[in-house]
């Protein structure tokens, strides 16, 4: 026992940290939502501005349509569009599990997969319909 | 005997206060933000490209003024819920996470504020 070191100094394995980790499809979605509902929250904010915008007349309206189409302000606006489409498939399938449905792994990663590749498809869909002239139908 | 635990005697609560209540919440606002998310995303598509005035008539339609204002206001609900766990999650120390929580709320409920005001002056007199 004499020669037993001390609890405090004695080497003890640890934990692997996350980085040694391999991302698995359910955990990447599962992070990527939380990132996306950060990006939703500060959307929030051009959500805000627009209605001011529409609300204050024809110049602060100009004003909002000549930034939101720099090219910065169409990576933003893209940025948007997909964290949203994200954010709404990936929520459904979070409202399905709390039902109960399509927890067995395989499952999940399909579901993951599929939100994955449809949120991006969306995004591009709705650029492509807004660069087509195809949008704004309710003019 | 008692049934209470030590740290539910200390504490004077049970372990959980709210979280049931928060669980429902963010839920039953997410199933609404489904439809409501899905409306805007339409009409904002529908709206490109489209001029001030354009944008105005659609806005000032009753339907889509409420519609609108109802996306708004859940969508912060929502939001407030979601940052809430966030701040809980990464924010260690009673006086930054009460000062954070302080804020975002503040944000939220200004947020909201401003939205329905904008949309009060869009939709116009009655």
């Amino acid at each position: 026992m004499a020669d037993t070191p001390h609890p405090a100094h004695r080497t003890r394995p640890l934990s692997p940290h996350l980085g040694v980790y391999r991302w698995p499809v359910t955990m990447a979605t599962s992070i990527v939502h939380r990132m996306t509902g950060l990006a939703l929250s500060a959307g929030t904010i051009l959500l805000c501005w627009w209605l001011i915008a529409i609300a204050s007349g024809p110049e602060a309206f100009n004003q909002f349509t000549a930034l939101a189409t720099t090219p910065l302000g169409e990576v933003i606006l893209f940025g948007f569009v997909w964290s949203l489409a994200y954010h709404l498939l990936n929520g459904i399938r979070h409202l399905a599990w709390d039902l109960g449905y399509g927890f067995a792994v395989p499952t999940a990663n399909r579901s993951g997969i599929f939100v994955i590749a449809s949120s991006i498809v969306l995004a591009i869909a709705a650029f492509a319909l807004a660069y087509s002239g195809h949008g704004g139908f309710y003019q | 005997m008692s049934l209470e635990t030590p740290l539910h005697k200390v504490r004077g609560m049970g372990s959980s206060h709210s979280g049931v209540s928060h669980f429902w919440r963010q839920r039953v606002t997410a199933a609404a933000l489904i439809p409501l998310s899905i409306w805007f995303s339409v009409s904002v598509l529908g709206l490109m490209g489209a001029h001030e005035a354009a944008t105005l008539a659609f806005l000032s339609q009753p339907l889509n003024a409420i519609l609108m204002a109802t996306f708004v206001v859940i969508l912060l609900f929502h939001m407030a819920l979601g940052l809430q766990v966030v701040i809980d999650d990464y924010v260690h120390g009673n006086a930054s996470k009460l000062l954070l929580m302080l804020t975002m709320r503040g944000f939220s409920i200004a947020a909201g504020a401003v939205s329905i005001f904008a949309l009060l002056r869009i939709a116009g007199p009655l």
